[in-house]
């Protein structure tokens, strides 16, 4: 394994740049550095003005989700060795795709954050019982349901790999459509009708087109891909039932 | 300078933030909320907590025995009347998050599940797998969505709380992605900002813990209290420092020295036995496994690693099955991190920093001293945790502190005028002040990093597991150093467009405040108390410091630690045991 590998990183500051552009710097390769720990060398002994998210390192709160060889990737768990052992002199470090860039390697979210909110993701339950009257019952195999689902830590990676985000960017895309799924599949949950109503159109889940990309880079296998195809066959269902229930019923 | 108002303002984004949001807003829908983050809600570190909340569940339990446990795993300095109310409120809150969705693991019959805990004489800990901190913090940040009177402020950091007439009257921030600096004003502001675990150089705290709030509060006047009370967690994974969590033991782990010994039966814990027993062993309380730790190093019975000493932590003989269902997260983190899967292999892990007992000083509301102001969560200190927190009271205390302050909030808020022109002014004051001493500064000499680095090195030397007076005073003139060369430092970035280097200077600043609230209390305390051990003063002296330490901040930026007596309603200072005669202890009901 190199002793030295270079790092290519994307640099764009609004105020000076009218495009992105490339600088190197050489890191070293320590077995336990990852990435995002070759960044923090550059920024804390080289040069303070690179400019990019982390908080957590250990893959859970989903803020440092950059390209690294033209991939997807949470930077706090790629390691430099993955790329060394295989005789890589050089690694490029840009900002996921398909977001508008801030600076740097930090995109803008605001977007992703209003699909997030557009899918409804909370229970909806019509009556609430007291608190008194204690849990409602959801047995094991009831959460095992959602529970993929539930393990999306809002990374953003699988909309830098989506090719539909990049060609479309109004479609509500994987990260919220898995989440939606999440509470229709929820036992507790009421909404599911609500949610169809939302999503059933090209902005919603038949903007996909089944790439499956979101679903192989997915850092925490929550199966975006699947979640959306489950999605349109309760969208058909519901359309076909609403020729024998014109209400239109639970989609589930 | 743009202005902003509101009446209640939320720094920090986090469990306990969002649900004191949540609760205002229940309160008064009518009320105008502001969550002002320094990152998105669904980044803040409630995000990494793992192994569970502790509420009690089941009918072999009671209140009283949650109490005991915590009162006596704190070493009696937690406040009696605040912790009554906790672990009253805590099933209420822990079900309220079950209505809002949470997917807590559930018994065969549909009702909600709980393991066993450190430190806990019953299983009382709720949990969601081992990410219940991510899915407790997803639910609330999800369910908030719904909230229309909440407005959110995502990526704006606060760098002043606005104080005229003797109240906090709002804040002064920065928005990240522009640089723009502006007031925020509010009538009553929550700091929900966690802990400082940054502080020190091995933590299994986010980047982002820098005791932002402490630093705030202590800034504008109100104390700190029992800021020498830090805890380091037994298990983290060297070098990383990612935590492993005591759930790992609560499902039947082993500690195991370089012999392959279970080495804690030396230490009055207990008896091994195969299965886990309650309140013994593996399942004692944090402080006594991070000081047992410290006791095999010395008699050399820890491993060298090219990153410090370790313990193993002996997880294979639960089975793949087990690990899979009930800790997955540990088996990716150990997998992902460490290249060692815990089914076949034993995990090297060492102390390390994991949480504050000390914080803002706050009444049973989550008021602090300064009108206006209030806290919850790990940046305040209620207390209930004392000199020690059991594993999982922390979630559920951000849950029932963040409500009542929540609610507390919308009540004070509610009989307060706007804010006037003085706090105005002293929003473009500190506008100036960022700008002459930061982002126009020439001629700074210091690097950030350079600065970080020595405090972390010298908070871990002089106020680590075990103290003493000597090298806490050299620790203190250190950090006095170090306060004078920080007025030196240099940024490379004048960038007003997401400038992260600004940040981190001013995160800095923050922490080198609490590093001397920490080891000046640390020094102050001459006893040795749950997690503050002085090798000087080895014995708890309930005579002297059955105490609170409450440490202000003084004109000229030094400090002063002052005491205030605990509260003691049914549970009068014992002895602490655990093992076989600590379960005879913890079944002597209180004294009602």
């Amino acid at each position: 394994m190199a002793e030295k590998i270079t790092l290519e990183i994307a640099r764009y500051s609004p105020e000076q740049d009218e495009q992105p552009h490339y600088e190197c710097f050489e890191v070293p390769v320590h077995k336990e550095w990852v990435v995002l720990d070759a960044l923090n060398h550059v920024k804390d002994n080289v040069d303070g003005t690179l400019t990019y998210r982390w908080s957590c390192r250990m893959g859970i709160c989903g803020s440092c989700g950059m390209m690294v060889n033209g991939e997807p990737k949470l930077t706090c768990a790629t390691f430099l060795s993955h790329y060394a052992n295989q005789g890589a002199r050089k690694i490029r470090v840009e900002p996921l795709r398909y977001f508008p860039v801030v600076r740097d390697l930090v995109t803008e979210l605001s977007d992703f954050l209003n699909k997030l909110k557009k899918v409804k993701p909370w229970l909806i339950h019509e009556d609430e019982p007291p608190l008194s009257q204690g849990e409602f019952l959801q047995t094991p195999a009831q959460v095992d349901r959602y529970k993929q689902y539930s393990m999306c830590i809002n990374c953003t990676l699988c909309y830098a790999a989506c090719p539909v985000v990049g060609l479309d960017p109004v479609f509500v895309g994987p990260a919220a459509l898995a989440l939606a799924q999440r509470y229709n599949l929820d036992s507790r949950d009421q909404g599911a009708a609500e949610r169809t109503a939302l999503l059933a159109h090209p902005e919603g889940v038949w903007g996909c087109t089944f790439v499956g990309e979101c679903t192989r880079v997915c850092p925490k296998h929550v199966d975006p891909a699947g979640a959306i195809q489950q999605y349109k066959l309760a969208a058909v269902m519901s359309w076909l039932k609403s020729f024998v229930m014109p209400r239109g019923q639970d989609a589930r | 300078m743009d202005v902003s108002s509101h009446d209640i303002l939320l720094v920090g984004g986090g469990g306990a933030g969002l649900r004191a949001a949540i609760a205002a807003a229940e309160v008064n829908p009518k009320l105008s909320i502001a969550v002002v983050s320094k990152v998105y809600p669904m980044r803040s570190h409630t995000v990494s907590a793992e192994g569970g909340a502790a509420g009690v569940a089941k009918p072999d339990d009671s209140l009283a025995e949650h109490a005991y446990d915590t009162i006596s795993g704190g070493d009696w300095l937690s406040d009696q009347d605040a912790v009554e109310a906790f672990v009253k409120e805590a099933p209420l809150e822990l079900l309220q998050l079950e209505r809002w969705g949470c997917p807590w693991n559930r018994e065969p019959d549909g009702h909600i599940a709980v393991r066993a805990f450190g430190g806990m004489q019953k299983k009382r800990t709720w949990f969601a797998a081992d990410k219940t901190g991510f899915h407790m913090l997803h639910t609330l940040f999800q369910t908030s969505l719904k909230f229309d009177p909440i407005t959110r402020y995502d990526e704006w950091f606060v760098t002043k709380l606005l104080v005229n007439d003797g109240r906090v009257q709002g804040v002064v921030a920065i928005e990240l992605m522009s640089g723009k600096i502006q007031a925020i004003m509010a009538k009553a502001v929550i700091l929900c900002t966690g802990g400082c675990g940054r502080v020190f150089p091995f933590t299994t705290n986010a980047n982002i813990k820098n005791g932002d709030g402490m630093s705030l509060a202590y800034r504008a006047g109100a104390p700190l209290k029992d800021m020498e009370f830090v805890q380091y967690h037994p298990t983290g994974l060297p070098f990383t420092g990612i935590l492993i969590t005591e759930a790992a033991r609560a499902e039947g782990g082993y500690m195991l020295n370089k012999d392959g010994y279970r080495y804690l039966q030396d230490y009055n814990l207990g008896r091994p036995e195969p299965k886990p027993v309650l309140r013994s062993m593996e399942l004692g309380p944090r402080d006594r496994l991070s000081q047992a730790f410290v006791k095999e190093f010395q008699k050399g019975r820890t491993i060298e690693t090219p990153h410090g000493h370790v313990v193993h932590l002996d997880l294979r003989h639960l089975g793949e099955k087990l690990i899979e269902a009930r800790l997955p997260f540990v088996r990716e983190l150990c997998l992902k991190y460490q290249n060692i899967d815990p089914v076949k292999e034993l995990v090297p892990v060492r102390p390390v920093i994991h949480y504050m007992m000390g914080g803002v000083s706050t009444d049973i509301e989550g008021a602090t001293p300064l009108a206006g102001l209030f806290a919850a969560g790990e940046v305040a200190c209620v207390s209930i945790n004392g000199a020690n927190r059991l594993g999982s009271n922390s979630l559920p205390e951000c849950l029932v502190f963040g409500a009542r302050a929540g609610r507390a909030a919308a009540e004070f808020a509610s009989g307060q005028s706007p804010a006037n022109g003085a706090a105005l002014a002293q929003a473009l004051d500190e506008e100036r002040r960022l700008e002459s001493r930061y982002l126009n500064k020439t001629g700074g000499r210091e690097r950030i990093a350079t600065i970080r680095n020595e405090m972390q090195a010298t908070v871990e030397k002089s106020a680590g597991i075990y103290r003493e007076e000597p090298s806490l005073a050299e620790g203190a003139s250190k950090l006095e150093e170090l306060q004078q060369r920080y007025d030196d430092i240099n940024l490379d970035d004048r960038s007003r467009t997401f400038n992260t280097e600004l940040e981190s200077a001013l995160e800095l600043g923050y922490m080198l405040d609490v590093a001397q609230s920490i080891v000046q209390c640390a020094l102050h305390r001459s006893e040795s108390r749950g997690a503050h051990q002085r090798t000087d003063f080895p014995a708890r002296d309930d005579e002297h410091y059955l105490a609170h330490s409450i440490v202000y901040r003084n004109t000229d930026g030094s400090s002063r630690v002052e005491y205030s007596p605990v509260k003691i309603t049914l549970w009068p200072p014992g002895e602490r045991v655990y093992g076989q005669q600590g379960q005879e202890h913890s079944q002597a009901k209180p004294a009602q």
